[in-house]
């Protein structure tokens, strides 16, 4: 039977046009967790976007302020949970930064090589569920069960999947075991090998394609404004990345590259991150090569150390170490410090300042995703209710870090 | 890393607008007058010598104890040039009143939510925000949790706690400064409420 | 495991009702515990454990769990991953409100069960405090193994209707370990 309308123009259909309020959130599927949206709809049609962050906040900065600096890394763990031994590197190295310590070589490769397979599962998992809100399930799947061998790994040597808080200023818990090469060897071409699969899946999808191609583009100077780093930033065309601009530990004696999009819609961040698990796995090969098998982790600085445990149940100047770096803190010397590093997100900051005793006096995260979600409202105005699925997905906002 | 950015600064502002610069552990450092602190901004985004055209990071500290007490810090970031700088002015009386300093949104779009972080955390106001609210935080909250007299655990409900023995309680003895006093000798400010 | 006993024998007794009513709830019993629409209410680092615990390694799926309904009204299990901060407790209370009897809660961590170390300004100390919980699952976040625990527990306890509230002990609890190893040297 034919519509009754047919004949009728659209022009002269009587339709509402005051805006309608949708909040959208806080708990919500699509919002990964904690974020509401307030909208002012047109239809479907998006004309003000009121992005409300906050949800998850949990005082991680006010909660360092209360115990000493070794004491902060289950707090920064648990900033960035799908990549916490980024935040754990990024964290030691900012302390280390403002005390003037170097660790040793072999300790450097160690959480490179870490920090690098925290970076592979941060970006499985947020393609993953990019994916799966657009209704591909099937890569979730294979992209989790890839990040559950790296998980294998990452319980093989810290003792736990998720929050490890392994690293220690001036070096790492513990040196890694004996089989540590071989478990990533056996267990990275598996993870590349199910990446590439179910990348086969999305990467020419007629579906996934119009939901993502052209939807929320951003440009090269937005983004810089906004403070936008990492792969959202490289994916709008600018070739920014820490490891390359400003090198620390030992990034600068690695061959990779820098993937770059090109319109910074959600197709290039999706991209994006899919090359650079690719590039994550190249520095990886290359670090195990490079990695010494003997060598200190530790630097050998008595005052921010701990001593070899069985030292400390039998030598007296042992356990006063013991109890001063436990009870009292590390001695950070007093004054400020930045630390940057390239975070899975972007670019993860710490500033800290350090009144010369071992408790902090003030240490800021500067989390990669607030600035992204920060210009979350500019990119879906103008969009439909559901572009703003795939858009959030592809920022990578982790609730943990963003609301701190 | 350039010192001679700081040199830049010095000699476009003088001595009554940059107050101090020092390089420490490789980081820049200029303190900037509060009533110069957008002016600053621009220049250092626009020069060509500068070209900082990311802010970075945009956050708050609070020196309790000395005046001005409130301290702002912008991390900034020059994508071409490679170089980054740390500018730092400090605002408010002993009470945090009078926190006032001009909003850096019109020089970099991103500072938008950093501000309204910085105000949510320390009470700073800043001049010409387009929407200076709490983002963190809910708005029935009263105070400003990261200034150092706020007590750390003292929550502020917005729903009535049941009551029951099957709601799980805290064990003795660990009100809030209970405990084992890690690195804990420098609190006295804090008044801790258990 | 202290609480979670597994039926050896099936005694039919006949209850206060009689005999077909007791059949009657064993049958409501069975069907629930295998059919739960879960609503997972999301928030911090437990939904990693969350997320591998629906994966095919730790498959949620073949106990009958794996339907999650992002409404409440068609759910009838909460789950509560990670923490719940102050100002989301409102919302989780109202998410709990909407939701049809019998319903139960299951607090996903530390944080959730308890408010985790997050002992600050910020954050609720265990959602007990806004909504009753049947099961608490501790851990930061706990292993995928310890949340197939709490599930089987939970489902032993809707079989048998029991409402009163229960928390996951580990496989190997330590502290019965060493009060054994007392007990032997003591003699």
């Amino acid at each position: 039977m034919e519509p009754l309308d047919l004949e009728v123009d659209e022009s002269s259909l009587e339709l509402p046009s005051d805006p309608m309020q949708l909040l959208m959130g806080p708990s919500h599927p699509a919002m990964h967790g904690t974020v509401r949206i307030v909208l002012d709809l047109s239809g479907e049609t998006i004309l003000k976007a009121d992005v409300q962050i906050g949800y998850l906040h949990r005082g991680f900065e006010k909660s360092c302020e209360r115990g000493t600096w070794n004491q902060v890394f289950p707090y920064v763990d648990r900033c960035n949970y799908s990549s916490p031994m980024l935040n754990n590197v990024g964290y030691a190295l900012a302390v280390e930064k403002l005390c003037g310590l170097q660790v040793p070589e072999r300790c450097q490769y160690y959480r490179v090589i870490m920090g690098e397979l925290a970076r592979i599962a941060d970006h499985l998992v947020c393609n993953a569920a990019m994916g799966m809100e657009l209704g591909a399930f099937t890569p979730f799947l294979w992209w989790c069960r890839a990040r559950e061998m790296i998980y294998d790994i990452f319980e093989e040597e810290t003792g736990a999947r998720v929050t490890h808080s392994f690293a220690r200023v001036g070096g790492m818990a513990h040196p890694p075991t004996p089989h540590f090469k071989a478990a990533i060897r056996a267990a990275l071409p598996h993870v590349l090998a199910a990446n590439a699969e179910g990348v086969s899946l999305l990467q020419n999808n007629r579906i996934f394609m119009d939901r993502t191609m052209g939807v929320s583009p951003i440009s090269a100077e937005d983004a810089v404004a906004l403070g936008w780093t990492g792969p959202c930033l490289r994916s709008a065309g600018v070739a920014y990345d820490i490891r390359k601009a400003h090198p620390y530990l030992v990034y600068d004696r690695f061959d990779f590259d820098v993937p770059v999009g090109t319109k910074g819609d959600n197709y290039d961040r999706f991209m994006v991150r899919v090359e650079e698990i690719a590039q994550s796995a190249r520095i990886v090969e290359q670090a195990l090569e490079q990695m010494p098998d003997d060598g200190p982790i530790n630097i050998s600085d008595p005052r921010f150390v701990f001593p070899e445990k069985s030292e400390v149940y039998t030598t007296i100047e042992s356990t006063i170490r013991h109890f001063k770096i436990v009870m009292e803190g590390i001695p950070v010397p007093k004054g400020e410090a930045y630390g940057y590093t390239e975070a899975a997100n972007g670019e993860l900051g710490f500033y800290i300042v350090s009144d010369g005793s071992g408790t902090p006096y003030r240490v800021r995260i500067r989390p990669p995703s607030f600035a992204l979600v920060g210009g979350l409202s500019k990119l879906v105005t103008g969009q439909m209710i559901p572009d703003i699925i795939p858009t959030f997905g592809s920022l990578n906002m982790i609730g943990g870090e963003c609301d701190h | 890393m350039s010192k001679k950015l700081l040199d830049i600064l010095m000699d476009r502002f003088g001595a009554s607008v940059i107050l101090d610069t020092h390089s420490h552990v490789g980081d820049d450092t200029a303190i900037v007058a509060p009533a110069q602190w957008r002016d600053v901004a621009l220049f250092l985004r626009d020069d060509p010598r500068c070209k900082m055209n990311m802010l970075a990071d945009l956050c708050g500290v609070d020196h309790i104890g000395q005046t001005p007490r409130l301290e702002v810090v912008a991390h900034l970031n020059s994508l071409e040039l490679g170089h980054r700088l740390r500018i730092k002015t400090r605002i408010g009386d002993e009470d945090c009143s009078n926190a006032v300093v001009a909003s850096l949104v019109p020089v970099w779009s991103g500072a938008d939510w950093f501000e309204r972080e910085t105000f949510d955390m320390f009470g700073i106001r800043f001049e010409g925000h387009p929407d200076l609210r709490r983002i963190l935080l809910y708005e029935e909250f009263v105070g400003h949790p990261l200034r150092k007299d706020y007590p750390a655990a003292k929550t502020q409900p917005l729903v009535p706690y049941r009551e029951g023995e099957d709601v799980l309680d805290k064990l003795e003895p660990f009100g809030a400064d209970e405990g084992m006093s890690f690195g804990r000798k420098h609190l006295d400010y804090v008044k801790e409420e258990s | 495991m202290g609480e979670m006993t597994k039926p050896a024998t099936h005694v039919i007794e006949a209850g206060p009702n009689g005999f077909a009513t007791t059949k009657f709830n064993d049958l409501l019993g069975w069907a629930r515990k295998y059919s739960l629409f879960q609503y997972p209410f999301v928030t911090a680092c437990c939904a990693m454990e969350f997320m591998s615990v629906m994966s095919p390694r730790f498959d949620l799926a073949r106990f009958g769990a794996e339907a999650p309904r992002f409404t409440p009204r068609q759910s009838d299990l909460l789950w509560v991953v990670g923490t719940v901060s102050q100002r989301q407790a409102p919302i989780l209370k109202r998410v709990f409100e909407q939701m049809c009897d019998p319903k139960w809660v299951i607090a996903f961590g530390t944080c959730a069960s308890s408010g985790g170390f997050y002992d600050n300004y910020a954050t609720l100390a265990g959602i007990d405090k806004v909504v009753p919980v049947d099961i608490y699952i501790p851990g930061c976040p706990p292993r995928p193994e310890g949340v197939m625990d709490g599930l089987l527990l939970l489902q032993d306890k809707i079989q048998k209707g029991d409402r009163t509230p229960r928390i996951v002990k580990p496989r190997n609890d330590p502290a019965a370990a060493l009060t054994q190893l007392r007990t032997a040297r003591n003699g």
